[in-house]
Parts: C-alpha cells; structure tokens; sequence
C-alpha cells in the first residue's frame, strides 16, 4: 500500500562474472588502474565511467577470462529438480525489470497506474506479469464460478452468461496492444520523467483469447437498427462504464477471458475484461460484468471529468478513442548508459491503433536525416511491432529519434506539430516522437527537440 | 453418483429453474434466445429482478435516474461522515484526489461554459470539466464511497449531490434536488456547453488533426534540445541503476536519490511484517504511511508525538474507533467502525512502538 522510503544512493557493485575477487577488492577500495588502461578512451565523469567500470570487459588475466578458466558452480553442481517452481519465475539477475510505479503521479495507490519496464523487454508480447497496471478503485480476484456477464438494452433477450457459458463459445486468439490514453501524458509541455518506463511503460502487448462481442450481441438479438451504442461496466468498486460506439463494437472487440496462454491476470480484469483494439486502455473494461446497448453515449464519469483533452480554447474533446501511430526506441534510451563503443543494435517498439504498421525510421541526428529501420515479424493490425537498426557509435554525441508510420499512410508526428494543433495541457494521446540524447560518456537522456 | 455428474445434476437444476423464471420473462419481452439453435443450452435470458439488479447506469437524459430526493443539509451531514476525508469539507482538498469543487463562477452558469479552463494555471476541478449532472448522479451511486462503493441509498446519493452543487454555487443551501428538479440543475451546470467531439479520433475511418511527412535527408528541423529533465529531479524516479540489467550493452545511470531524512520515532512500528499486513487490509496505510504522511500522519511521527505519554494508548484507541479531526490538520479522520477493539488494540499499540 505504501511506497516505500526513498533510499540513499548505492555503488554499483562490479559483477563477480567478470572481475576475479582481487580486481573487485580493488574497486572497492579505489584502485581502478587497470581498468582506466582498458578504457583509456572514456572521457567522461559520473555515472557512465562508474557504470562503464563495472561493467568491465577486461580479461583481468593473462591467461585469459576467469570466466572461461574457472569453472563457476552451475557447471560443477548438481541442479534444481522440476517442479521445484512449479509456477516458474523469472532468474534472480531479472529482479531489476518489474512493473513501478512514478513517484508523485498520484496521490493514493488504488487509483494509480504502474509502468511496464520496456526498456528491457524483447519482441512484441508483455509476459503478463509486466501489463502495466491502471485501477482506479484497486484490484480485485474475482471469483469465476461467481462472475457473470449480463448483456442488456436494445437486445430481444437480455441475457445472462457464465464463465462455462462463454467458455463453450467459438473462441479466437488475437494480439492487440492495450494502451493508456495518458500513456507519454506527463510530457505534454516539457520533459518530465527519466525512462522509457515512465515516458512509454502504460503499454502492453498480449495474445488475448475469447468471444467477438459481435457473437454476444447477435446471440441477443441485437437491434440494429436502433442500437448505436454499447456501454461496458466492469464488476470492481468502480463498475468503470465506457461507451464504445456500435461500428466499432461489431468490428474486432473481443470479451477476452485468455492471455498469453492462461487466464487473464486479476490485475487485468481475471476472469474477463473487454479487448478494444486501437481504442486507448479505459475503454477495455476490466473485470467485465455488463454490456448495455443504447441509442445515445452514455457521458460516464471516464468520457467527461477524466479521458476528455483539453484544447488551448478550453474547449474538451470527448471520445478521442483512437492510438494514432506512434513509436520508440526502448534500448538504447532515457536512464541507461551505453557501456562501450562500437556496433549495438538499436531496437524499439511501433503500433497504430489504426492498424498495420508499414514502416520505421530512425534518426540519429535530432530528426534532419533517417535510415527505415527493420520490422520484425510478425507485422499484425494494432500490435506492437519490433524495429531494429544497426548502429556504430564512436563516441559522438547523438539524438536518437523513431518514426512510425502505418498502413493508412499517417506519419507519427513530432512534439512541436502535436502542441500547435492541441496545446500541453490535453494530457491524452500525445503520439509524438520520442527523442533520446546521447552525450559523449554515453549517458542517454530523455529531451524533446525543435 | 460420481461428483461430475453431481455438478452436471445441479448445472441442469439450475439451468431448469432459470428456464422457468425465462418463460414469464420472454413472455414480457415477447422473445425467447436468439440464435438457440446455432449455439443451444449458452447463455440464459436475464430475469427482470436480476436487470433491475445491475443496470444502475444514468444517461444525460436521465434514462435510469430512479425517483427520490435529498436536501443539501442532510448531503452535508453524509459528507461529512463519508465524503471529507478525502475530498476536504468543502470538496476542494487536493490531498487525496483532486479538488472536486472551485474553479466555477456565475457567469459560468449562465454561459454553460467555465473560463478558468483557459487558464493554464487553475487546477482543474470536477465541476469545472463535467458537462451533465446526470454523471455525477451515476458516479457517486457505483463507486462512492472509495472504500465503501454503491453502499448509499438512493436518497443519500440525491443529497451528497445537493451538497457538492451547493459548493459550486450551483444550487441554493436550501435546495432539495430531486428527480423532478434534476433537468433545471442541468441548465445551471457550469461547463454544460464546453464539451466537442473529434469523429477523427472516434470513428473507425476517422481523419486525422495532425499530419507529418515522412522526410528522409535535411529535413527542415532545428533538432535542438528544447527541454531536459532538471538536475534535481534526476533522482526522482529512484537509483536507474536498479530498475535495468545489470549486464549487456547497456546499464542504467546510477542516479542519486533522495536519502530519507532521520526523523524521531523512526523505526516505529515498521519492521512487524504481520502487523503491517493488518493495517494494509484494515485500510490504514491508505492514508497513513509508515514513516510518511500521505493524508493522516506518518506512524512514525504519530510515535514521536506521544513518546513517554502513559495515556496515549488508550486515547488513540478511542480515536481510531470514534474518528477525529484536528490534531494533525483539517483533513478529518473517519471512525474505523469496522475493526475490532482487539485489533485497535494491537494496531495502536503498533503504531506507537509499545511493546507491552
């Protein structure tokens, strides 16, 4: 429930992998001859040459590495049985990648949100225990057997279903992103957070397992004809309500009981929750436990006090539904330094909410030239996608940026553009292209550029 | 009987006893299930009682807002009780959410749209935004109170609303809104006209408000730093040393953070991991941290406070269960009704270090 207390700063220990006993004696007391030698080139102060030192690719012996010439325990021992976790868990050495939330964004940790640690994760799937995490009134571990859905409004047969009920179903499989409205929210006027965490992290990306929810309401007896509107009601404190327009609603909206491979976590809506594809996170109710179809928008709590952008006019833009295209770099990036000089691959995430992504470009001088970044597959509509590019830093100074463009030809926009159109205080949807600073010592930083 | 065909039995039972109460509810609806046959025995029709039940949902035009009344005295009073101590007495706290109440005037009443949205500096309070009263109707019957949703009677949620448009000067301190009076109070909201929608971020197809070009070499960009995050906050988001790898191409900063001043009583309390666990789930540490203020004060500091007073267990203990105000600012602290006096007991004897 509490954050806990700020605690002082620490050395970075030297990984025991790589430096013998004696060279970590050295560190620790000061003596980091031989390891300038090895990187004679570092011109920088701080954080990059400690972090640089630490890391240490120096052999530490004539002979050759410690690490190939002592034999470590793993391969002189007898291992762990199976089963011994019989639910795995990541490695120990994993333990610094986990969901956090940003200090100071909100006052009470029940109505919060909690970031996904992007700068280290591969591919394109969030294992589901990194989801970034949005409550506003907690989370609960709903019962299954005791969960219902009920499907009600301009419907011939209000109807009630069972977990068994919906589990009987035609079932699909499907990979969507799920990301907050607010997500890059806190950037809106000026840089305001360190990491890709917190700039990026209120994104996921999971294979979502259920029923179309145009299955549901033509088993209801949906009245077409009428029927413009369907709101969605989770069964947590906060019976969160959002009303998805009927276009979309018959279009690709999953009622999604599946991810990755298991049941949905409960902090994302176990045992069913709403997926809207491209439509920003609010609007995939969790925790599902109604869908009323109406003639007219429902102007809930979330569509006219929360998730409304507010124009320089002071005008509130209401239903901005749509993750317009956006991209970025999450290694190297903001909070991290590069340890060494020479080739590293630079890798990132792209997605529209409008479908495909078709390509990504990357730029390396502040956003004046771009080389098209790799996609990797697969390429789905309104998933993430990997980029990757090759990249040799010699130890220049560098502004990374990327840019996304998708398959209706929209190009993500730069910050600049974004703010003459919406001004800084709309908090939603801010899609702009991200840059990270490169200094000499090879600190990357987050900063915005004209 | 095996316990498979048991549940099978009771699945049927139950699905029978559904099927029934489904006849006299079709028979109203002049309908039975869709699509029976594509997908039979999934799915039951819903009967009135359980719609009755959940559809709790109120529309801008007052579809679902059933009849009742409240006066802004008695919805001060639930207030008070209920409502203060997170949204402050006159709702304009910001300690907790933000301020529900402030930031509206007369004139936006009459115009239906509220000024100080211009204003980059006003914070932006819920009767500045919110456009329909219908809203907060529905708002505060499914999810207030926050530790306590859908717990107030229709009547209750007609007061607590009197009150918080009393404090916008919306409505009269005599006021009694009802659901006869409630469509003239929509024509008092103060940002009733402030509301756009952009279809092309709404509709399926929509256009686009902003629109780049995908230059390749010399683009016409300055690309210089505009913003950077400010030396002091660098440790704002803890040591980034700890929240990457700690091997491969790239590492986090090791960034200084903030150290935890040393402030008496420290060490109070905190350590009993199954004494924590009981303030979590009592709801304490909502407000209360155990070293730091959040609305109520720190443990620790609630510790040095009452350092060597013999009496304070006992007078804590009544406070916890009959609630407070004043000791520690204006924030009020509710009665903890549902704890009981031997975990009070315990919890206070936590809080203040004691160990006998």
């Amino acid at each position: 429930m509490m954050r806990p207390p700020p605690r002082p700063a620490r050395i970075t220990r030297a990984p025991e992998n790589f430096l013998s006993a004696a060279d970590i004696r050295d560190v620790q007391a000061g003596r980091r001859g031989f390891l300038a030698q090895a990187f004679a080139a570092a011109v920088a102060l701080g954080g990059a040459t400690a972090v640089r030192a630490a890391a240490g690719t120096a052999t530490g012996t004539a002979a050759g590495d410690p690490a190939i010439l002592e034999l470590p325990p793993w391969s002189t021992t007898l291992g762990h049985p199976v089963a011994a976790r019989p639910y795995g868990q990541p490695s120990v050495h994993e333990k610094n990648l986990v969901r956090r939330e940003s200090p100071g964004l909100t006052r009470v940790n029940a109505a919060s949100v909690s970031f996904a640690p992007l700068q280290g994760l591969f591919g394109i799937i969030t294992p589901s225990g990194l989801h970034f995490e949005r409550h506003h009134q907690g989370w609960q571990d709903i019962d299954p057997t005791r969960h219902r859905l009920m499907v009600e409004g301009l419907v011939r047969t209000p109807t009630v279903y069972t977990m068994e009920d919906l589990m009987r179903l035609p079932s699909v499989s499907r990979i969507h992103f799920i990301e907050c409205g607010a997500n890059s929210g806190m950037e809106w006027a000026n840089v305001a957070v360190p990491t890709v965490q917190y700039t990026h992290g209120m994104l996921s990306c999971s294979e979502f397992t259920g029923v179309p929810l145009s299955l549901l309401l033509d088993q209801c007896g949906l009245d077409r004809k009428r029927g413009r509107y369907v709101l969605a009601e989770g069964a947590d404190g906060a019976s969160l309500t959002r009303t998805i327009a009927m276009d979309r609603a018959l279009d690709d909206v999953l009622v999604a009981y599946g991810q990755n491979g298991e049941m949905l976590r409960p902090e994302n809506g176990y045992p069913l929750r709403l997926v809207v594809p491209g439509v920003q996170g609010v609007s995939s109710v969790k925790w599902l436990r109604r869908l009323k179809v109406g003639d007219q928008p429902f102007n809930t709590r979330e569509e006219t006090i929360h998730y409304v952008d507010l124009m320089k006019d002071g005008m509130l833009r209401q239903y901005t539904s749509i993750q317009e295209c956006k991209s970025v770099i999450t290694s190297p990036s903001g909070g991290q330094v590069i340890v060494d000089q020479g080739f590293l691959n630079v890798t990132g995430l792209a997605w529209s909410g409008r479908g495909k992504v078709k390509r990504v470009d990357v730029s390396f001088d502040g956003g004046r030239n771009w080389k098209t970044a790799r996609l990797e597959t697969p390429v789905l509509s309104k998933a993430l996608t990997r980029f990757n590019i090759d990249w040799v830093w010699n130890g220049q100074p560098a502004i990374l940026q990327s840019r996304a463009m998708d398959e209706t030809g929209y190009v993500q926009p730069r910050m600049m553009q974004l703010r003459e159109v919406r001004g800084t205080r709309s908090i939603y949807h801010n899609n702009a292209i991200q840059s990270w600073q490169v200094t000499a010592a090879g600190d990357v930083n987050n900063v915005q550029v004209d | 009987m095996s316990r498979s065909t048991d549940v099978r039995g009771l699945v049927r039972a139950t699905r029978h006893a559904f099927a029934l109460g489904a006849l006299v509810a079709c028979a109203t609806v002049g309908a039975a299930p869709a699509d029976a046959t594509q997908y039979p025995g999934v799915g039951r029709p819903a009967t009135p009682a359980e719609i009755k039940a959940w559809d709790i949902d109120v529309r801008p035009d007052f579809q679902g807002l059933p009849p009742g009344s409240g006066s802004v005295a008695d919805g001060q009073k639930i207030w008070d009780g209920k409502c203060a101590m997170c949204h402050g007495d006159f709702g304009d706290s910001n300690e907790v959410f933000t301020p529900l109440a402030g930031g509206t005037t007369q004139e936006d009443i009459k115009a239906g749209r509220v000024a100080s949205l211009r204003n980059p500096e006003q914070v932006r309070t819920t009767l500045m935004k919110v456009s329909t009263v219908s809203t907060l109707w529905d708002y505060i019957r499914r999810a207030m109170p926050w530790n306590a949703p859908k717990s107030l009677s229709t009547n209750d949620v007609y007061a607590v609303l009197a009150y918080l448009l009393n404090l916008g000067a919306i409505v009269p301190d005599d006021y009694v809104l009802s659901d006869r009076n409630i469509a003239d109070v929509q024509q008092k909201m103060p940002n009733r006209n402030g509301m756009m929608r952009m279809p092309g971020l709404w509709d399926v197809h929509g256009t686009p408000d902003v629109a780049n070009v995908a230059c390749m070499h010399d683009c016409p960009v300055r690309g210089a730093v505009i913003s950077s995050l400010p030396g002091a906050a660098r440790g704002s988001h803890g040591d980034l040393a700890d929240q990457n790898r700690t091997y491969g191409p790239v590492r986090g900063q090791g960034v200084p953070t903030v150290a935890a001043a040393a402030k008496p009583g420290d060490g109070a309390g905190g350590n009993d991991a199954k004494m924590t666990a009981l303030a979590d789930r009592s709801g304490c540490l909502v407000c209360h941290g155990l070293t730091s203020k959040i609305v109520g004060p720190g443990y620790s500091d609630v510790a040095a406070k009452y350092h060597g007073d013999p009496a304070a267990q006992a007078r804590l203990e009544a406070k916890v269960k009959a609630g407070g105000a004043g000791a520690w600012g204006a924030v009020p602290m509710p009665a903890q009704t549902q704890l009981s006096d031997a975990d009070v007991h315990a919890l206070v004897q936590w809080i203040l270090g004691s160990t006998n």
